[in-house]
């Protein structure tokens, strides 16, 4: 993989911060401020799928909420066709987020339980486009063909679906619009593992088929490993490592990331897990008043003094690799 | 392997709306359809009872103190010699319709306040919460008792009085449950599908957010009659109008040589709100959607 | 060989439904040695949490009931004990870890306060020893400066150490069993990984068997020695982890290993889509039936299938499975 050229990206993150005031100590402790998501950047190419991973509290889904706007972000740029979607108003915006859906986490609670599954999928439709009945109608019967579901199915109500099938429904929503990017939010984190293939497989299936761009938050190594083109790494607000598919899981190169691969236990790994896994140890430092240097410095089986001074920056070690870690080196 | 989901029996392919199974649910629980039944013939009764059992009920018909029974006069009559049952049948009229219009009322305070602060949070939050509070603290009573008393004892304002002083409840659930339901994904998923503010609140929070509020509106019509009673024993009410309250209030001296004047009275009440109690338990029971799921 | 610690055999357990008694647990046949891990597999709604409460005595009271067969520990049945006797083994003997650590301590009594009191009910000690064993114990799961945060409230710790304080209570009167039912599944997988360490080093440390419930092949590939796949409350296959995993021989174990996208260590361009087991778990309505209850949603499935429960077929090797196509090369 090549770093794609600047006419196929279809999204540039630039400098994205997203921070929660926080009170503290009581009347007159003064504001302070959780950085949920602290100066990120990164590129997604049409087509693609880019997906962020990290444990709780590294600031991955609150990232996707505040590109698509659910969540303000305080600063940074998210340029979309050359436009920046953070500054849109309006009818701008209106348009805009027709083209930005996205698919959720837990399909129980992400369908409103008053409304039949065609209403569901119908809710964008109608607040984002101006089509008439019998074109609605016939963008939700394709839908719900598309997503694996029955034409009668149409009628029932959320409570009446599997998981499976409530995430189908959530993806024939996300898809109404005809959204370029999808985000995707944990989409099977919740599902049985046999229901997650059919879902993941699905997702593969609508991206080759319709052009659609994932940007794909999870915590499930084997699943982003599925699913990406490319991956950020993320932990306490910061990206740590950044690079295409085949780079990272190969040869990962900041500690936590390591850390992380090593710490999936899986079929394939059987024999002596133990000896090869990073143990990390530790807890991370508070989110609210971080530490100077290394965010990960506390828990690193590599710091020393260095990293407890200076942070270091995201550099780059090849064309589509890039970390943030002073020990980091070159192929 | 298909796409297709193979766990389609056809019986799952009907719509089954989640009202249609609270009142399957209701249906299931014998107090509930008791106190239903009992709510609906004092209901046929205030509106059809007038009708079919004619006259004035302030006529005075025979001799006052007579028991029940007696003449023809199946309750008997009070101490101006007034029919009690034209009374209690005309009674059950006006208090069913202040119950009713208070808890309206009631309603539609408490969703609006509780709606905007759970919705809002914030400093709207704050102020309306403040208010809440405020109306909370009041002693309740002596509250509509001033507002009665200064704007006179007409129905209406009799109800507005009530409605005034009984929201804060229904505030508090309704914010309680706005501020649970709009950190829901299918919230969230209506943002990102662009839906308006004003429609967030209206059509996809509130409904969801409906059930504990039915629940509260069925046992604030028990408590707005209760109330109505409270009011027009003391004398705060229409004087132009029966009501059983003001039934009570007005024979109250005669409750010790004729009981059956204050107490035939005093059981409507107690029969209708308790009916109002058991519906409301069973609605909360069917509405529950913890106690459904098995 | 010495008798096994837990043996059950021919377990049945009845749920009632609206549409009668179904069997949640259909005749299962399992035992657990001294200081064996032995897994459970399978998806929601498979029996495998069901077995874990019918070992505890905490069936939903008044809607599960065992049946038919029976749960011996040390040779007592524990179907028919009495709830005194139930209680006394509980925490005592059999304890039990959940997947919820958010929801699983008390949160306005502190976490030693919590662990002494699992101690104050089955051993006579006093306070002070109570709360000394406490720190010992909370030392024992790795909490760090654990004399300094006995008095902690369960807030103030974060999700791992919550399980880790879960753990301590639950072998804080050295069990002989400890059923851990989906311990890791609400938690980070760097936290998982120490979690699971910890449980291994404590089973070797204080002699404990366990069942881990799980749904994750690499944790039971990690953790058991022995493993058993259910499906709609029956044992459909079992045997040694190694030789299960290697060698599957129902359908629907080979469907659980190869839907799920493993970590690659040599990572590839190529990325075939995922194997998939279409269709969902059949309803309660169809669990008890004469019949194999994968057949709709396997491949092989014949007229047979439909028609006749599969026997259990058992190789030299321990390794067992209900269907009447297994050992078959797709």
């Amino acid at each position: 993989m090549t770093v794609p050229s600047k006419d196929d990206l279809l999204l540039e993150v630039k400098n994205l911060g997203v921070r929660f005031a926080v009170k503290r100590n009581g009347f007159f402790g003064g504001k302070s401020f959780l950085h949920a998501v602290d100066d990120i950047s990164f590129d997604l190419a049409r087509g693609k799928t880019l997906a962020i991973v990290g444990e709780s509290g590294s600031g991955k889904t609150t990232a996707a909420l505040a590109v698509g706007r659910l969540v303000a972000a305080h600063k940074g740029e998210v340029q979309m066709d050359g436009k920046d979607f953070l500054a849109l108003s309006d009818e701008d915006l209106r348009i805009a987020r027709g083209k930005v859906q996205f698919i959720f986490q837990d399909p129980y609670s992400s369908l409103n339980p008053r409304l039949r599954a065609k209403a569901v999928v119908r809710e964008p439709l109608d607040s984002l486009t101006e089509k008439t009945e019998d074109e609605k109608q016939e963008i939700i019967d394709q839908l719900f063909a598309a997503v694996g579901l029955r034409k009668e199915q149409q009628e029932l109500f959320p409570h009446q679906f599997s998981g499976g099938q409530r995430q189908r429904i959530g993806i024939a929503r996300a898809l109404a619009t005809e959204p370029e990017l999808i985000i995707c939010d944990e989409p099977v984190s919740a599902l049985d593992v046999a229901v997650q293939a059919q879902i993941l497989n699905l997702l593969r299936r609508l991206q080759e088929e319709r052009g659609l761009s994932f940007l794909f938050i999870s915590h499930d190594l084997g699943v982003v490993q599925h699913m990406c083109d490319t991956v950020a790494v993320m932990y306490m607000g910061r990206i740590v490592e950044y690079a295409d598919r085949k780079s990272l899981f190969n040869s990962p190169k900041h500690p936590y990331t390591k850390a992380l691969l090593s710490a999936v236990p899986s079929v394939k790994k059987r024999g002596a897990p133990t000896t090869e896994r990073i143990a990390i140890d530790g807890d991370p430092p508070d989110p609210v008043d971080l530490p100077p240097g290394c965010r990960f410095a506390s828990r690193c089986p590599l710091a020393d003094v260095s990293c407890q001074k200076s942070e270091p920056e995201l550099t780059a070690m090849s064309d589509t690799h890039t970390v943030a870690c002073h020990f980091a080196q070159a192929d | 392997m298909s796409e297709t989901p193979l766990d389609l029996q056809e019986e799952l392919l009907k719509p089954s709306h989640p009202f249609k199974e609270a009142w399957v649910m209701f249906r299931g629980n014998h107090a509930a359809m008791f106190g239903l039944i009992v709510l609906l013939i004092v209901i046929f009764a205030g509106v059809f009872g007038p009708v079919i059992y004619q006259g004035d009920p302030f006529d005075m018909v025979w001799a006052p103190f007579s028991p029940p029974g007696e003449e023809g006069y199946l309750l008997g009559t009070d101490y101006l010699g007034r029919d009690l049952l034209l009374m209690i049948l005309h009674g059950a009229r006006v208090s069913i319709a202040i119950g009713l219009a208070a808890a309206f009322l009631t309603v539609v305070i408490g969703i609006t306040v509780g709606a905007l602060a759970g919705f809002y949070k914030g400093w709207v939050e704050e102020v309306l919460m403040r208010i809440t509070e405020f109306f909370q603290v009041l002693p309740t009573l002596l509250f509509s008792m001033v507002i009665v008393a200064l704007f006179g004892a007409s129905l209406p304002i009799v109800t507005f009085a009530i409605g005034v002083v009984s929201w804060p409840p229904v505030a508090r659930i309704t914010r309680t449950e706005f501020l649970r339901i709009r950190e829901l994904e299918y919230v969230t998923a209506a943002r990102a599908s662009g839906v308006s503010n004003w429609k967030l609140i209206g059509r996809v929070i509130l409904p969801n957010a409906l059930p504990p509020i039915i629940v509260q509106a069925a046992l604030m019509v028990g408590s707005a009659i209760l109330f109505e009673a409270g009011l027009s024993f003391l004398g705060l009410t229409d004087p132009n109008i029966v009501s059983w309250g003001q039934i009570i209030g007005s024979n109250r001296q005669y409750i010790l040589d004729s009981s059956y004047i204050v107490t035939i009275p005093g059981l409507a009440i107690f029969i209708t709100v308790l009916a109002i109690s058991l519906v409301g338990d069973g609605l909360n029971d069917a509405l529950n959607p913890k106690l459904r799921k098995r | 060989m010495a008798a096994p610690l837990l043996e059950l055999e021919n377990l049945r357990v009845e749920l009632t439904t609206k549409d009668g008694a179904a069997p949640v647990i259909d005749d299962l046949s399992f035992s657990l040695s001294a200081g064996e891990t032995v897994s459970f597999v399978g998806e929601s709604g498979c029996g495998k949490s069901m077995t874990a409460l019918a070992i505890m005595g905490l069936l939903p009271a008044g809607i599960g009931r065992v049946a038919s067969g029976s749960i011996r520990f040390n040779g007592e049945d524990l179907t028919t004990a009495s709830d005194a006797r139930m209680r006394e083994i509980r925490g005592n003997d059999i304890s039990m870890i959940f997947q919820e650590p958010m929801t699983s301590l008390n949160p306005v009594f502190t976490i030693g306060e919590q662990i002494a009191e699992v101690l104050r009910e089955h051993r006579n000690v006093s306070d002070a020893e109570a709360k000394s064993r406490a720190i010992e114990l909370l030392d024992a799961v790795r909490i760090p400066n654990a004399k300094g945060r006995v008095n902690d409230y369960p807030h103030q710790m974060s999700g791992g150490q919550r399980q880790r304080v879960m753990i301590a209570i639950a072998l804080a009167c050295e069990p002989k069993i400890l059923i851990a039912d989906e311990p890791t599944t609400a938690l980070d997988v760097t936290v998982q990984a120490q979690i699971f360490e910890l449980m291994r080093d404590l089973g070797r440390e204080f002699g404990t068997s366990m069942i881990l419930i799980t749904h994750d092949m690499g944790a039971v590939a990690e953790m058991a020695e022995r493993m058993l796949v259910m499906y709609a409350g029956r044992k459909v296959e079992a045997g040694p982890v190694d030789q299960v995993i290697d060698h599957p021989q129902h359908p629907y174990t080979r469907g659980l290993i190869s839907c799920v996208p493993h970590l690659l260590t040599e990572l590839t361009d190529e990325r075939p889509p995922l194997a998939e087991i279409g269709g969902i778990v059949p309803s309660l309505k169809e669990f008890g039936r004469n019949a194999c209850l994968y057949a709709a949603r396997c491949e092989w499935a014949d007229a047979k299938c439909n028609s006749e429960r599969p026997q259990h077929d058992v190789a030299k090797n321990g390794h067992e499975t209900a269907c009447w196509h297994a050992g078959r090369r797709s």
